[in-house]
């Protein structure tokens, strides 16, 4: 059942571009993802090791920034990925480095400061980055020769992207290393006690946090052929972070779903409700009142309540433990 | 126009009409208009206003322009250039606009400027960024409102030769459309003679003017280059501070939509706008009078410059019987309008697409208890390069924070 419904949820994605109908949603589906993927990277660090941080968009735009600068000074595609990764990389753990001398309230501020600092590169240092007028790229990269040029063809290639960042995260969550990620959150004494040097694993997920958030920024980049200094800013952190807990912390599907939400509202629903922002708010609000957990697992919660009411004789399950924190 | 057909061309053409989208005999088809503005967040003020002008021109017009219906999309940007990307495929892509009016800010031109260009969607934008009309053109781009600069050249040309003033500073957002208006007033400034002593640059959302405020001495006069909503804290700042030195101002410091909110703080700047509430054409009164009719307010640049978009796309699309198939066509026709009355007064574009047209210098009053600009000086036929030639403006470096450098 479940493999029948992941089948036939891949065969509608990659045939999305056919049914959709108009290039316009295409793009938009193709924005999805690549929130989708950093709403995942960005959830490693928030849902399994429980560190909030308000400086991500500062890794996206990292390598947003990288991957611009290395396409207008003529390199190729292999060259300007790596390249991005690597800037995005060495970022992230300079990142690390500082913000984790602190967990809590002081990690949030830290990424906050480091976030700023970033932002604050990108508006002023104007020889590097063209400062808010940003900058743009002529062309999409063509990598090993297939061009991203058409909505369809860019939208593929980020999906076979988000797959793997999909894979990957649920290969994460349930390696050994995962679960030490989770032990770090919940009992870091204890996981201390035991031998594990808890800063080196939250290190270690923090970098693999950023790089995600780096392939997002990339992506990013493809799409809009564009990096400005607002792609940067607070209010991005602050939007990807909603994504992750609207969709539920600590769930591969949460910040998927989170993401999707966001999109929605921001890219279409804008376009028929005025205060959509407002709307948006109101979402939040609720999600926070009704489903404190977030969308993916309250709507599993509900789910099976729904089914339990249903089938009165059958022993009560426990409801929605698995995946809250 | 009287078309004979015979039953089997009747046939084939309404076979081809069934495959293929609707040919341009669809005169009934209206045109398809998208605005671009900012509707929520920190510059949601100036897109409102935009909106408004645009509105009031389409009721102007009873939702005609050249025999067809005008169908206006209105796209959110949220004045961030992801937003506006999303919003331009919106409108291209999903609604298939025939032009583009807007967008506001210069990053969010930037942002899809070669999208635009490579769907050849004519953009009729606001945005002031000088390198859209000048280093990095867009073939598909009209420009009535003119860049950064086109105002601030003839102010320091009127400061210099007619205020006799030989030093001054700036003060202005420290952003591009700061930078390039600064910029344009310290290369004509000291061409004729003046000196800016000091270039200031305060952050674009900053809540006390103080520091560069107490900066503000030993010079003939002050020039802000202030935008959005910032020119009224910092007039107000400035008279609380007790600085005594005149005040000139580009385009959005001394707009005019700002007068209903100015105190007796403004009285007395004198500032260049490409727009005045005052002035006496029939096409500018009757602007007015249906802005403060539908608004309640005066106007000022963001709405005239909508209504003049409107203007614009009217006298071209009527050249071309309501034809818009051939973007290619709509573009030239739109680039070689050329009017005799608008809000703005007479105008036409350059072949980059950027107004050429009359800049004005107002001195803002206070007349029968209400705060006016009256008109002191108009600078006719007015281009982006100034009198500069234009091979050698266009080789100099666009204008930048440290562009032109300060003379010691």
């Amino acid at each position: 059942m479940n493999r029948a419904a992941l089948a036939i949820a891949l065969l509608l994605l990659a045939t999305l571009p056919f049914w959709i109908g108009n290039s316009f949603y295409v793009n938009v589906a193709t924005q999805m993802l690549i929130y989708a993927i950093f709403a995942l990277g960005l959830n490693v660090l928030v849902g399994y090791a429980g560190l909030v941080t308000l400086g991500h968009a500062a890794l996206f735009g990292v390598a947003a920034y990288a991957g611009a600068t290395l396409i207008n000074s003529g390199h190729g595609h292999i060259i300007v990925a790596i390249g991005a990764c690597l800037a995005t990389l060495a970022v992230a753990a300079i990142f690390a480095v500082l913000a984790l001398r602190g967990t809590g309230l002081g990690f949030v501020m830290i990424t906050v400061a480091l976030g700023q600092i970033a932002w604050g590169i990108a508006y002023r240092w104007i020889s590097l980055t063209n400062g808010d007028n940003g900058v743009s790229i002529n062309a999409r990269p063509a990598p090993f020769g297939l061009s991203l040029e058409s909505a369809p063809a860019l939208y593929w290639a980020t999906l076979v992207v988000f797959l793997v960042a999909v894979v990957a995260m649920a290969i994460f969550v349930a390696s050994p290393f995962g679960a030490s990620l989770r032990g770090a959150r919940d009992q870091p004494r204890r996981m201390t006690a035991l031998g594990y040097n808890v800063w080196l694993i939250r290190f270690l997920a923090f970098l693999f946090s950023g790089f995600w958030s780096g392939v997002a920024g990339l992506l990013y980049l493809y799409y809009n052929q564009f990096v400005s200094p607002q792609t940067v800013a607070l209010s991005a952190s602050a939007e990807a972070l909603l994504m992750v807990i609207a969709g539920g912390t600590g769930t591969l599907l949460g910040p998927i779903a989170g993401a999707i939400l966001v999109i929605v509202m921001k890219d279409i629903a804008s376009a028929y409700i005025e205060r959509w922002n407002f709307v948006l708010g109101a979402i939040f609000v609720l999600i926070v009142v009704f489903m404190p957990e977030g969308l993916v697992p309250g709507v599993v919660r509900l789910c099976r309540r729904v089914i339990a009411a249903r089938r009165p004789r059958a022993p009560m399950p426990v409801l929605g433990e698995e995946s809250g924190e | 126009m009287n078309v004979r057909l015979d039953r089997r061309a009747f046939l084939a053409s309404s076979a081809a009409a069934a495959t293929l989208p609707m040919p341009a005999i669809a005169q009934n088809k209206p045109i398809r208009i998208g605005l671009l503005t900012v509707k929520t967040g920190p510059l949601a003020q100036g897109g409102i206003q935009m909106e408004q002008g645009v509105t009031l021109f389409l009721k102007d017009r009873n939702n005609k322009i050249a025999g067809r219906p005008v169908e206006l999309l209105i796209g959110d940007t949220g004045g961030n250039p992801a937003g506006t990307k999303t919003k331009a495929q919106e409108l291209i892509e999903r609604d298939q606009v025939d032009m583009i009016f807007g967008p506001l800010a210069a990053f969010e031109l930037l942002a899809i400027t070669d999208y635009v260009a490579a769907h050849k969607t004519p953009i009729l934008s606001l945005a002031a960024a000088e390198d859209m009309s000048q280093r990095k053109p867009n073939p598909y781009f009209v420009r009535a409102s003119g860049t950064s600069a086109q105002n601030m050249q003839p102010l320091a040309d009127y400061a210099a030769k007619e205020l006799k003033y030989k030093s001054v500073i700036t003060i202005s957002e420290d952003f591009a459309y700061g930078y390039e208006q600064m910029g344009g007033f310290q290369r004509v400034f000291e061409g004729a003679g003046g000196h800016v002593v000091k270039k200031l640059w305060p952050p674009l959302v900053t809540p006390d003017y103080t520091p560069y405020l107490a900066q503000l001495s030993g010079v003939d006069a002050v020039v802000q280059g202030f935008a959005g909503s910032n020119p009224l804290k910092f007039m107000k700042q400035y008279a609380d501070a007790g600085v005594k030195l005149p005040v000139l101002g580009g385009g959005t410091a001394g707009d005019d939509a700002l007068l209903k909110s100015f105190g007796d703080e403004a009285i007395g700047m004198i500032s260049a706008s490409a727009y005045t509430s005052d002035l006496d054409s029939p096409m500018n009164q009757h602007f007015v009078e249906g802005m403060v009719r539908d608004y309640g307010s005066t106007p000022g640049l963001y709405a005239a410059g909508l209504y003049i978009n409107g203007l614009v796309a009217e006298a071209a699309l009527e050249k071309l019987g309501g034809n818009t198939d051939d973007k290619d066509a709509v573009i030239k026709a739109l680039r070689a309008v050329s009017l005799t009355d608008s809000p703005r007064g007479p105008f036409h574009f350059d072949h980059f697409g950027n107004v050429v047209g009359t800049v004005y210098i107002r001195r803002l009053e206070r007349k029968t208890g209400k705060l006016v600009q009256t008109t002191i000086k108009s600078y006719p036929n007015t281009s982006q390069f100034w009198t500069f030639e234009e091979k050698w403006f266009l080789e100099q470096p666009v204008y930048s924070r440290d562009y032109p450098p300060l003379k010691s």
